[in-house]
C-alpha cells in the first residue's frame, strides 16, 4: 500500500518535473529570440544611419537598407528579412569576401580555416564536418557554406536560419557574383561592387604590364607533391589563362573534372617554362625540394629559378586576393623574361 | 584440406623459370612503356651506354635520358620491389594463420602506417626542412607499433593462444589504428587530401632515394620468408601435429611474422597502401600449381613484382598524361583476373 503510493508520487514527481524542465528550455528559447530580436531593434538603429550615411556619400543603390532582401543563391532563393548582424561563416573564401566588403563587424563566427583576415572570429567549427548544432549555437541570423557535405542547409533551414551556399567558384565572374551577393544579403551591396570593381581594374592594370611573348609560355601548376594539378578550365587555371600561358595538364583531363594527376615523366617531357607550387604551406614544398626531385634538375624552369612559390591559401580561394594572385603571376613572367633576356 | 589432388611439394624448373620470363618481360615492358613516347632502340641504346666501354650516341635529350633513367627505371624497380615483398608477406601471413584471408595488413601493418603517417602530415614538421622525409620514417614505425600491439594483446589472451586470437587481436587493433586516423584527418582537415592520396597508393612520385631505403629491409624480409617456406608447409598441419613433428609453431610464426612485417612495413612506408596483391598473387600461384609453401613462396615472389610493374604500367598509361592510384589498379585488374582463376581451377584454396 504504501509502495504503490510511493510510486504514483515519484510518477507525478518526475511528470511534473519534466514539465518543469520542458517549460524552462522553452522559457530560455523564448528569452532567445526576445533578446535576438531586442539585439537586432536597438543594433538596427545606429547601424541603419550609418548605412544611410555612407550611402548619400557612396553610391545611388539605395538597396543598403533594402530589407528584406532575396538573395539569388545558388542553392535557391534565400530571403533575409532585417539587416543581418550574427553571420556565421563557414567558408574561409566566404570570410575573406565578408570582411572585404565591410561586413566584419557583423561577423561572430568563422570556420578553422578561415585564417585570413587575421581578426576575424576563429572558432572550431568545421566546414569539412559541419555541425548544424555547433553552427545553430551562435544564433545566427545568415550563415555561409562553401559545400554541404550532409544536409546541414535543410538542417539550419529548419530552425529557420537563412543558408547562402557559395561553393567553390568555376568561372571570375562567378566569383564576383558572389561577392556582390555577400553584399546584398548583408547590407553592404555598393561596397561589395566597389570591391569588384576594384579586383577588376587591378587585374587589367596587371595584365597590361605582360610582356610581349607570354602567351609563348608553359607552366605547370601543382596542387601538391604527388603532381595533381588544375586545368584551363577551373577557376585558378582561368586567372592563369588571362595571361595567354599554356597549361601543360590541360590535355590530361580526359574526364573535364579539373584537377588531374600528371604523371611525372609527363612533366619532365613537357619542360614547363615555369612552375607554380601551391603546396607550399600544406606540403613544405619549395624551390629547394623540387630541384631535389628526381629529373627535375633537367627542367628550364628549374635552372632559371622560374619556380613560384605561391601562398596555397590565396591560390585555393576565390575571394579579393586574386588580384594579389594575378599580380604574382605577371610578376613571375616578367622576372623569367629578365633571366632570359 | 587438399581433397582435390594430392599436394605437390616439388617446385619444378619450368614454373620457375616461367614466372621469371614474365617478371624479365613485364620489367622490359615497364621500362619501355610510358607516358612520354620513346621509341625502344633509344631506350636500349641508353640501357647499353651505361655499360662499361660502351659509348653510343641514343640521340636522346637530356631530360628524356633523365625520364628513362631517374623516373621510369626506379619507378619499375620499386614496383618489383613492393610487388614481390607484398606477396611474399602475403603467402607468409597465410602460411602463418592457416587462413586463406590473411593479408600483410591484416595484424595492423596497414593500419598503424596510416595512423604514423596521418600523424606526420598533420603535425609533423615542415617536410621540406628535414634530410630525410619523415612521412614514410612515421608509416614505418606505425607499421611495426601496430603489429607489436596486435601480437602482444594476441599473446597475452589467457584462453587459447591460438592463431586465431591473434588474428582476432590484429583486427581489434587495426579498427582501433583506422579509428584514431580518421579522427586525427578530421580534426586536422587541411591534410585529408594528402592523407587520402597517400592510403590510395602510388609510385608516382618514386626515385633512385625510395628503392635505396626499402631494399635492406625487403632483402632481409624475403630471405627470411624465402627460409621458412619449408616449416610453413608443417605449420599447415595445425600447431598440434607441428609440435609433434618437433617443431614450436609459436616460435616460428613469431620469427616469420616479424620478418614479413618489417618488409611490409618498409613498402608501404613508400608505396602506401597497396591493396589485394598481397592475397591474389599467392591464391593464383597456390591455384595454377601446388598447395605447398616450397612452391608458393618462390613463385609468389617472382610473380608479385611482375603483376605489380604491370599495374604500374596501366596507372601510368591508361590516362596518360595522367595517372590512377596504383591500388584502384590492382583491385579492378587483379579481382576480375582472380576471379576467372578461381572458377576455371580445379585446385583447392588452403
Amino acid at each position: 500500500m504504501d509502495r504503490k503510493l510511493l510510486g504514483v508520487i515519484a510518477v507525478v514527481a518526475a511528470v511534473v518535473f519534466g514539465l518543469f524542465l520542458f517549460n524552462l528550455v522553452s522559457d530560455t528559447d523564448d528569452e532567445g529570440a526576445a533578446t535576438g530580436t531586442t539585439l537586432g531593434a536597438t543594433t538596427t538603429e545606429p547601424d541603419g544611419s550609418t548605412t544611410t550615411s555612407s550611402q548619400a556619400s557612396t553610391t545611388t543603390e539605395g538597396s543598403d537598407t533594402g530589407f528584406p532582401v532575396t538573395i539569388d543563391a545558388p542553392n535557391g532563393e534565400v530571403t533575409i528579412d532585417t539587416k543581418p548582424q550574427r553571420i556565421v561563416s563557414i567558408s574561409p573564401t566566404s570570410t575573406e569576401v565578408l570582411f572585404a566588403v565591410g561586413a566584419g563587424t557583423q561577423v561572430v563566427a568563422v570556420d578553422d580555416q578561415s585564417n585570413f583576415p587575421t581578426n576575424a572570429p576563429v572558432t572550431d567549427l568545421t566546414g569539412f564536418t559541419p555541425n548544424v548544432e555547433a553552427i545553430a549555437s551562435y544564433d545566427p541570423d545568415v550563415v555561409f557554406l562553401s559545400f554541404d557535405p550532409g544536409d546541414v542547409i535543410a538542417g539550419l533551414e529548419a530552425l529557420d536560419i537563412p543558408v547562402i551556399l557559395h561553393p567553390t567558384a568555376v568561372t571570375i565572374s562567378d566569383a564576383y557574383e558572389q561577392w556582390e551577393q555577400v553584399g546584398a544579403a548583408t547590407g553592404n551591396l555598393s561596397d561589395a561592387k566597389d570591391v569588384v570593381a576594384t579586383t577588376q581594374a587591378s587585374i587589367a592594370t596587371s595584365i597590361e604590364t605582360l610582356p610581349d611573348g607570354a602567351d609563348t609560355l608553359t607552366y605547370y601548376y601543382e596542387l601538391d607533391p604527388t603532381f595533381y594539378s588544375v586545368t584551363s578550365s577551373t577557376f585558378v587555371g582561368e586567372l592563369f589563362a588571362l595571361t595567354g600561358m599554356s597549361n601543360i595538364a590541360d590535355p590530361a583531363d580526359l574526364d573535364g573534372y579539373g584537377f588531374p594527376q600528371l604523371t611525372a615523366e609527363y612533366i619532365i617531357e613537357q619542360n614547363p617554362g615555369l612552375i607554380y607550387l601551391a603546396d607550399t604551406r600544406c606540403c613544405g614544398q619549395s624551390i629547394d625540394t623540387v630541384a631535389e626531385r628526381p629529373g627535375w634538375n633537367t627542367l628550364d624552369a628549374v635552372v632559371n629559378g622560374a619556380v613560384v612559390e605561391l601562398d596555397d591559401d590565396i591560390a585555393s580561394r576565390w575571394g579579393p586576393r586574386i588580384a594579389e594572385l594575378v599580380d604574382d603571376i605577371v610578376l613571375s613572367i616578367v622576372d623569367l623574361e629578365v633571366v632570359n633576356a | 584440406m587438399n581433397a582435390g589432388r594430392p599436394v605437390g611439394t616439388r617446385l619444378h624448373w619450368w614454373w620457375v623459370f616461367g614466372a621469371a620470363v614474365v617478371l624479365v618481360a613485364a620489367i622490359i615492358a615497364g621500362v619501355m612503356i610510358g607516358a612520354v613516347r620513346l621509341s625502344p632502340s633509344q631506350v636500349v641504346g641508353s640501357m647499353l651506354d651505361r655499360l662499361p666501354f660502351v659509348d653510343l650516341d641514343t640521340g636522346l635529350t637530356v631530360r628524356q635520358e633523365a625520364i628513362v633513367w631517374q623516373i621510369r627505371m626506379p619507378r619499375v624497380i620499386l614496383a618489383v620491389v613492393v610487388g614481390s615483398m607484398l606477396s611474399a608477406a602475403g603467402a607468409a601471413y597465410q602460411g602463418v594463420f592457416r587462413n586463406p584471408l590473411a593479408d600483410p595488413y591484416l595484424l595492423g601493418a596497414g593500419a598503424g602506417a596510416g595512423l604514423g603517417a596521418t600523424l606526420a602530415i598533420a603535425y609533423g614538421p615542415n617536410t621540406g626542412d628535414w634530410l630525410v622525409d619523415p612521412i614514410p620514417l612515421a608509416a614505418f614505425a606505425g607499421a611495426l607499433i601496430g603489429v607489436s600491439f596486435a601480437y602482444l594483446l594476441g599473446y597475452t589472451v589467457r584462453s587459447g593462444r591460438t592463431s586465431v586470437t591473434l588474428i582476432l587481436a590484429g583486427v581489434a587493433v587495426a579498427a582501433f589504428l583506422t579509428a584514431l586516423q580518421t579522427f586525427i584527418q578530421q580534426r586536422e582537415s587541411e591534410t585529408l587530401r594528402e592523407v587520402y592520396g597517400w592510403i590510395l597508393g602510388s609510385l608516382n612520385t618514386a626515385g633512385w632515394a625510395e628503392v635505396r631505403l626499402v631494399a635492406p629491409y625487403v632483402a632481409v624480409s624475403l630471405a627470411v620468408v624465402f627460409g621458412g617456406r619449408r616449416l610453413l608447409d608443417v605449420l599447415s598441419v595445425g600447431d598440434t601435429d607441428a609440435s609433434t613433428l618437433g617443431v614450436r609453431p609459436g616460435r616460428i610464426r613469431l620469427v616469420i611474422v616479424v620478418f614479413a612485417t618489417l618488409g611490409t612495413a618498409a613498402v608501404v612506408a613508400v608505396s602506401g597502401l597497396i591493396g589485394f596483391v598481397g592475397i591474389i598473387i599467392p591464391h593464383t600461384v597456390r591455384l595454377l600449381t601446388s598447395a605447398s609453401y616450397r612452391v608458393i613462396v618462390p613463385l609468389s615472389i617472382l610473380l608479385g613484382g611482375a603483376f605489380l610493374v604491370l599495374a604500374d604500367i596501366i596507372a601510368r598509361t591508361a590516362v596518360a598524361p595522367a595517372e590512377i592510384p596504383i591500388g584502384v589498379i590492382t583491385a579492378i585488374f587483379g579481382a576480375p583476373f582472380f576471379a576467372i582463376i578461381l572458377r576455371t581451377s580445379k585446385g583447392v584454396v588452403s
